[in-house]
């Protein structure tokens, strides 16, 4: 960020004592810097087009076959070349839905924890601490829940869950028997969601000013109410920013779910059957597709991914600018 | 009249009726919010105690340095190739462009250059992995070249945002100095401003490495038919990982195999997990050096 005035004087004191071999040479270095600044950002922004342009170019058998009902459309039948992807934009939703729904609260939580009442020799380890579930490899989280917690859920909280709330809601009906299923799916997203909307939730209350919570603090509001009444309310909107970005990192998840979720076929109410997303059936079915059709179809899982993650992201960032005073989800 | 005024000597210290309501709701809010932090850290020390107990019992010098069945030495090199393959391309294009947004972009460069960086950090890993088959690998063949790309485009964002951080950390007075003697941008900033943030630069890197080398998803497209006996650091054939081989044997069902996979998730876990922890350790005291 230099000014106009130094680089003059700068200029200036140049002209004297400087060989117009090195100021050549200067000229050209500056140029050329800035040159290959530029150039890599071009390459990023290239990729994206690159990116979008190969799925969809991928995706062009079915996209001429299937059209926009491929979406909705539940057959997948690749013997048969039938494709449709609305059970695993089901699978999806509901995985990531469910993910959210738990996640988001308890990441909130931590987020307040971390800022509002652990002492900061606390909150300074348990924040990273937290962070570091982020770092575990999704694949060694996927096993972990293929040999841990599947068989603990299908056990434990399956038959509870069934025999305390499946009377009434439908969503917990009879367990399976492997605990393959898309209810663990949704729990190993959990884990996966909380750093995410953790993190930026603590950097955004950080950001709420000390003096709005001492003022209410000093008009006699407890704790709560400073977070009910001032913290929530001043974040809310980088929250829902937050939110949207766990959302997307729940949405795109392929290995891990693949793993626990079971490669079911068809729409269930019951959670407790396996399903299947969008991101784990490319996973599954990719390296060993059949034929271009079905491979196709699958470049066509792909293009609804991406674009649901562009428009997330792009969600993310605008509500991020337009709404938040704080630069935490925006930078 | 004078009741009112003077306090009843007898009534309660403590609390009652509405602000003792009140007090518990908050009580609890405080007691709900301890029991979430102690549960995410409850579940990441139950994961790493599973995949520690498990894993240590199979690894041995053996399981390190021979080829499969007898250890995973081929996937342990191959995850290295690859990874640092990716580094290779992602960092310089990565500090270019935390300098482009620090040295030469105006306000709407820079914004429209952080928006392009959070979309390539948003595409997920398996489209990446769709992505470089298309590009790379379909009508040829795998390679560990196509899985560093992807890789290198999740390291990417990571690494141009972390070396953004600590550019601009880096005090104005230095720049000025430079300035002030006549030194041209260019030099000022290959011989001020990088070497000074070079430490925060060299740890993003690792931070997005740790990140990356644990991604399972694009090398399933690109980098999944190979021999695990055989070591190899070509990067134009499709190299064992760890990874994939992990989930490989997950999916194998095999008890064998499942105890060869504690074995890897150990090394890659703790592997991931003193490189994260030790770049944040290191990032944090270059930052606060930088800007006290």
């Amino acid at each position: 960020m230099s000014t106009a005035a130094p680089s003059a004087a700068r200029a200036g004191a140049r002209a004297g004592r400087m060989s117009p071999l090195r100021k050549r040479l200067d000229l050209v270095g500056d140029r050329a810097l800035f040159g290959i600044c530029a150039l890599a950002a071009l390459i990023a922004a290239a990729t994206i087009v690159l990116v979008g342009y190969q799925v969809v170019h991928g995706a062009q058998p079915a996209l001429s076959k299937f059209g926009f009902a491929f979406v909705y459309e539940t057959t997948w039948q690749p013997n048969f070349g039938e494709f449709g992807a609305g059970t695993l934009l089901f699978g999806t939703a509901v995985t990531s839905a469910f993910a959210l729904l738990l996640g988001a609260p308890i990441a909130i939580a931590i987020g307040l924890f971390l800022t509002l009442l652990a002492p900061r020799g606390v909150s300074g380890v348990i924040g990273p601490l937290v962070e570091l579930l982020a770092a575990i490899p999704s694949v060694i989280l996927g096993f972990w829940g293929l040999l841990v917690l599947a068989p603990f859920v299908q056990a434990h909280v399956e038959p509870f869950l069934h025999d305390t709330l499946g009377g009434f809601l439908p969503i917990f009906g009879a367990p399976q028997t492997t605990g393959l299923s898309i209810f663990t799916a949704s729990l190993i997203l959990t884990i996966m969601v909380l750093p995410i909307i953790a993190s930026i939730t603590r950097d955004l209350f950080q950001s709420v000013p000390r003096d709005l919570q001492d003022g209410a603090s000093a008009l006699g509001a407890t704790r709560w109410e400073v977070v009910r009444g001032i913290v929530l309310p001043t974040t809310s909107t980088g929250v829902v920013a937050a939110c949207i970005l766990g959302l997307g990192r729940a949405l795109g998840e392929a290995i891990a779910v693949s793993q626990v979720i079971g490669a079911g076929s068809a729409i269930q109410l019951n959670l407790f059957k396996p399903g299947d997303t969008l991101a784990s059936r490319i996973a599954s079915q990719f390296p060993g597709a059949l034929t271009e059709l079905h491979k196709a179809s699958l470049y066509y899982c792909a293009l609804i991914l991406m674009v649901i993650s562009l428009v997330a992201n792009l969600a993310a960032s605008w509500i991020g600018r337009r709404f938040s005073y704080s630069g935490a989800v925006n930078w | 009249m004078s009741g009112q005024l003077i306090p009843d000597p007898g009534a309660p210290l403590t609390p009652s009726g509405n602000l003792r309501r009140r007090q518990l709701v908050s009580r609890a809010a405080e007691v709900a919010a301890t029991v979430a932090a102690v549960a995410a850290i409850a579940v990441l020390a139950i994961v790493i105690w599973t995949v520690a107990s498990r894993g240590i019992k199979t690894i041995d010098l053996a399981f390190i340095f021979t080829g499969y069945p007898t250890g995973v030495g081929p996937m342990l090199l191959g995850t290295f190739v690859i990874s640092l393959v990716a580094t290779l391309i992602a960092m310089p294009i990565g500090v270019l462009i935390a300098l482009f947004l620090t040295e030469y972009a105006g306000a709407r460069g820079v914004h429209s250059m952080k928006l392009i960086l959070d979309l390539l950090n948003g595409l997920p890993s398996i489209v990446l992995g769709v992505f470089v088959f298309a590009l790379l690998v379909d009508h040829k063949q795998q390679s560990a070249f196509a899985a560093a790309v992807a890789l290198a485009i999740i390291e990417l964002p990571l690494i141009a945002r972390g070396s953004q951080e600590v550019l601009l950390l880096v005090p104005k007075g230095l720049r000025e100095a430079s300035d002030a003697l006549g030194v041209a941008r260019w030099r000022s900033v290959l011989t001020v401003v990088l070497p000074t943030a070079l430490g925060g630069v060299v740890t993003a890197t690792v931070l997005a490495v740790a990140r990356a080398a644990g991604e399972t998803a694009p090398l399933i497209l690109a980098s999944s038919v190979f021999d695990p006996k055989h070591f190899s650091v070509n990067p134009f054939e499709a190299l064992p990982n760890v990874p994939v081989w992990i989930y490989k044997l997950s999916e194998e069902g095999n008890p064998e195999g499942f105890n060869e996979a504690w074995g890897m998730s150990l090394l890659l876990v703790s592997l991931i997990l003193f490189a994260s922890l030790g770049a944040r350790a290191l990032l944090a005291r270059s930052k606060r050096k930088l800007s006290s």
